[in-house]
C-alpha cells in the first residue's frame, strides 16, 4: 500500500530557560492511505506536539520542528512556508482537538464556523457553501441542520459540539484526519457514538485517520496499527492484531494490563505501571523507561535501545527474548491454573 | 428587549433617587451659604430678605421635598447665582462636553485597541516594551501638568495653539479655529483612559489568543489576520466594552480638570462656579445631568456588550 505520510526522525520541542526541552525526540512512523493508526501513550508522552508538528501548529505555541522530515503525499511539510501551509491545514489535513467544549469560537454560530471552514479552502459562493454546512451536519448525524447552524456553541452538548468539530475538519474532504483524543472529555456513550461515527466516515471517505489517544481500549476498537510513545519516543510498532494478541514492549504490555479485564468469575484485574512519566529536564540516561521497567538491566540504564524490526514489527528494548521468555511462562502458568 | 428597557428604568429612578438625596444633603452640610447671600455689602436685613427668598430658612427634608417636586415637573429651578433657569444653564453648556468626551472616546478606541493588539501578539518585542513604557508613563503624569505643559509649549512658545476657549461657534465658526482649540483639551482627556484601554485591549488579547478555539481556527487553515482581527479580537473586545463602561465617570471628572485648565465653557466649569457660588439648584441639576449620561452610557454598553456577546441573552 502507498504511504500518505511517513514521519522521519522528528524532533520537536520547547526551548526552555536554558536547554531545548525536547518533546518528541527521534520519532519515525508511516500511515497508509485508508489506514487508521492509533498513538497511544501516557499523559505528556508527546502525542499532541507530534500531531501539532504535522499540521505545523506547534510554531503558534512557542515550540519548534528541530529536525527530521514529515513528508504527505510525497512533499515536506517541515519546509513549507506559511501560505503553502494554510493551503494544507484544513483542506489535506485536517485536525480535531481534544477539548469539544472549548475548540469552537463561542462568539460565532456553528454554521459560520462551518461555512469558513468550506470558503477557506474552495471559492464557492456563502449560499452554496450554506448548503454544503448542512450536508456536512447531516453527515456527522446532527438532525435539524436549519435550526443548528444558527444556534451558538453553548447551545450544543459537548458530543454535539464535537460532531461539529468533524464536519468542520470534512469540510475539504482531508486525505488525513488527526483526531487528538477527540472523546476524552465526553462520556462513554457519546464516545462511543463518535468512534463508531469516525469509523463510518473513514469507509465513506477513504481517509486515514490517525488517532491519538490515552486509552488502549479506544486502540483496541478503532487501529489497524498501533504505535506506542513514552516520553517523546517510540516503544512499539505494530500491527492491532499482533499487537492485542501479544505486545512485547514492557510499556505496552503494562499499557494492557492496566486496562481492567473482565476473566471468568468477576475478577477485574487492574495492573497499572508503577511510578510516573519522567518531565522533559529529567529524561533518565539509558532507556527512558527504565526506572519503571520490571525486566531493566544494567544496558538498559546506560544505553539507549532503538526502534528495531521484531518479525513484523518495530520494537525498541534491548531484552525482548526475556520479556518473551515471561510471556510463555504465564502462560503455561495460567493454562495450568486453569 | 422591553423587558430589560423597563427594568432598567425602574433601576435608575432609585439610583437617581439615591444620588440627588445624598448631594443635597451633603451640600447643605457643607458650611457657608449661596454668594449671592454673603455679600459684605448687603445689610443684614437684606441677607434676611435673600435668605427668605431663596426658601433657605426652611428645614432640609422640607426643602429637599419641594425641589423633588420641580424636578419631577422637568423643573430644575432657578441659578442662586444668575437668575436664569437651572435647565437653560445646563443646556447652554453640556453640549461642549460631550463634544470634548465624544472626540476624547473615539480617539482612545480607534488608536488605544490596535495598540493594544500590536502589544499583545508582539509581546516581550521592543515595540511591546515601549507601549507599555509609554502607558505607565500616561497612567502617571498628572492632567493638569501635562495640560500647561503643552499651554507652555505649543500656545505661549510656538503660538500654534490657542491656549483657552471653545473658539468661535455659530456664524463665526471655522474648521480649523474649532480643532485647534479642540486639540489641546482632547490630548489631555486622552491620556487619563487610553493607556487603560491599551493595557487592557492587550491582557484581553492574550488571554483570548491562548485559547483552544483559536487554534482550531488555524487548524482550519486561516490567514493569521483573520484569526486575529476577526476571531480573537471579537473575543477580546468583550471586556474591552466592560472597561469603557468603567471608563466613563473617569472621563466625565477628568473634564472638570481638563476644562478648568483650557477655559473649556463646559459642564466642568460650570461645576465649579456652582460648586463655588454655592449655587444649590445649580449643583443638583448637575448632579442629575451627568447621573442620567453615566446611566445612559451605561446602557449602550449593555446592549453593545450584548451584541457582541452571544452568550448574554435578554438584551
Ligand atoms: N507550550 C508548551 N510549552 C512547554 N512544554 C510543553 C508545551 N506543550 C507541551 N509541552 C510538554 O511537552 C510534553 C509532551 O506534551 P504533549 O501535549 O504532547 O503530551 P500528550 O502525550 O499529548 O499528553 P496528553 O495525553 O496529556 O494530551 C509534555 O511534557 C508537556 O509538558
Ligand atoms: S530496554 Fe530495558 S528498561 Fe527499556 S523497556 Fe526494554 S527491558 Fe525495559
Ligand atoms: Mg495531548
Amino acid at each position: 500500500m502507498d504511504k500518505i505520510l511517513q514521519v522521519k526522525n522528528l524532533v520537536t520541542g520547547y526551548q526552555g530557560k536554558n536547554t531545548f526541552m525536547k518533546a518528541v525526540d527521534g520519532v519515525s512512523f508511516d500511515i497508509d492511505r485508508g489506514e487508521t493508526v492509533c498513538i497511544v501513550g501516557e499523559s505528556g508522552s508527546g502525542k499532541s506536539v507530534t500531531s501539532m508538528s504535522i499540521m505545523r501548529l506547534i510554531e503558534y505555541e512557542n515550540g519548534k520542528i528541530i529536525e527530521g522530515d514529515i513528508i504527505f503525499n510525497g512533499e515536506n511539510i517541515v519546509e513549507k512556508n506559511n501560505y503553502e501551509m494554510r493551503k494544507i491545514r484544513g483542506s489535506k489535513i485536517s485536525m480535531i482537538f481534544q477539548e469539544p467544549l472549548t475548540a469552537l469560537n463561542p462568539v460565532f454560530t456553528i454554521g459560520r464556523q462551518i461555512v469558513e471552514a468550506i470558503r477557506f479552502h474552495q471559492s464557492v459562493k456563502k449560499k452554496e457553501a450554506y448548503k454544503q454546512a448542512e450536508e456536512l451536519i447531516q453527515l456527522v448525524g446532527i438532525s435539524d441542520p436549519r435550526t443548528r447552524l444558527k444556534q451558538y456553541p453553548y447551545e450544543l452538548s459537548g458530543g454535539m459540539r464535537q460532531r461539529v468539530m468533524i464536519a468542520i475538519a470534512l469540510a475539504s474532504n482531508p486525505q488525513l484526519l488527526i483526531a487528538d483524543e477527540p472523546t476524552t472529555a465526553l462520556d462513554v456513550t457519546i464516545e462511543a457514538q463518535i468512534l463508531d461515527l469516525l469509523r463510518k466516515l473513514k469507509k465513506e471517505k477513504k481517509m486515514s485517520i490517525m488517532l491519538i489517544t490515552h486509552d488502549i481500549g479506544v486502540a483496541a476498537e478503532m487501529a489497524d496499527k498501533v504505535i506506542i510513545m513514552y516520553a517523546g519516543k517510540i516503544m512499539e510498532i505494530s500491527s492491532a492484531e499482533d499487537f492485542f494478541e501479544n505486545p512485547i514492549h514492557p510499556y505496552s504490555r503494562g499499557l494492557l494490563e492496566s486496562v481492567p479485564k473482565m476473566t471468568g468469575e468477576r475478577g477485574v484485574k487492574l495492573n497499572s505501571i508503577s511510578g510516573s512519566i519522567p518531565s522533559l529536564s529529567n529524561v533518565p540516561s539509558g532507556c527512558r523507561f527504565s526506572p519503571r521497567c520490571p525486566f531493566a538491566t544494567e544496558q538498559c540504564i546506560n544505553q539507549e535501545p532503538v526502534l528495531e524490526k521484531f518479525k513484523d514489527r518495530q520494537v525498541a528494548c534491548w531484552n525482548i527474548d526475556n520479556v518473551l521468555r515471561d510471556h510463555l511462562k504465564n502462560q503455561t502458568d495460567s493454562e495450568v491454573f486453569q | 428587549m422591553l423587558k430589560f428597557l423597563i427594568n432598567r428604568f425602574g433601576q435608575s429612578i432609585i439610583l437617581l433617587l439615591i444620588v440627588t438625596v445624598i448631594t443635597f444633603f451633603l451640600i447643605n452640610l457643607a458650611p457657608g451659604g449661596p454668594s449671592s447671600t454673603m455679600r459684605m455689602d448687603a445689610s443684614p436685613e437684606e441677607r434676611q430678605a435673600m435668605v427668605e427668598k431663596l426658601g433657605l430658612d426652611q428645614p432640609v427634608i422640607v426643602r429637599y421635598a419641594s425641589w423633588l417636586k420641580g424636578a419631577f415637573s422637568g423643573d430644575l429651578g432657578t441659578s442662586f447665582t444668575s437668575n436664569e433657569p437651572v435647565v437653560q444653564r445646563i443646556a447652554e453648556r453640556l453640549p461642549y462636553t460631550i463634544e470634548l468626551t465624544i472626540f476624547t472616546i473615539i480617539i482612545s478606541i480607534i488608536i488605544g485597541i490596535p495598540i493594544g493588539i500590536l502589544s499583545a501578539i508582539k509581546r516581550g518585542s521592543v515595540p511591546d516594551h515601549i507601549i507599555n513604557f509609554f502607558s505607565v508613563v500616561g497612567l502617571s503624569v498628572p492632567a493638569f501638568w501635562l495640560g500647561l505643559m503643552l499651554i507652555l509649549l505649543f500656545s505661549i512658545n510656538l503660538g500654534w495653539l490657542p491656549s483657552s476657549g471653545v473658539g468661535a461657534r455659530g456664524v463665526d465658526f471655522n474648521l480649523w479655529g474649532w480643532i485647534s482649540h479642540l486639540i489641546m483639551p482632547v490630548l489631555i482627556l486622552t491620556t487619563t483612559i487610553l493607556p487603560n484601554i491599551v493595557r487592557f485591549t492587550r491582557s484581553s488579547m492574550l488571554e483570548v489568543i491562548s485559547q483552544n478555539y483559536i487554534r482550531t481556527i488555524r487548524a482550519k487553515g486561516a490567514k493569521e489576520s483573520i484569526v486575529i482581527y476577526i476571531h480573537a479580537l471579537r473575543n477580546a473586545l468583550i471586556p474591552i466594552i466592560t472597561i469603557i463602561g468603567v471608563l466613563i465617570p473617569r472621563l466625565l471628572s477628568g473634564a472638570v480638570i481638563t476644562e478648568a485648565i483650557f477655559g473649556w465653557t463646559g459642564i466642568g466649569t460650570l461645576i465649579l462656579e456652582a460648586a463655588r457660588g454655592r449655587d444649590y439648584p445649580l449643583v443638583m441639576g448637575i448632579t442629575i445631568v451627568i447621573t442620567i449620561v453615566v446611566i445612559l452610557c451605561n446602557l449602550i454598553v449593555d446592549i453593545v456588550y450584548s451584541r457582541v456577546d452571544p452568550r448574554v441573552k435578554n438584551v
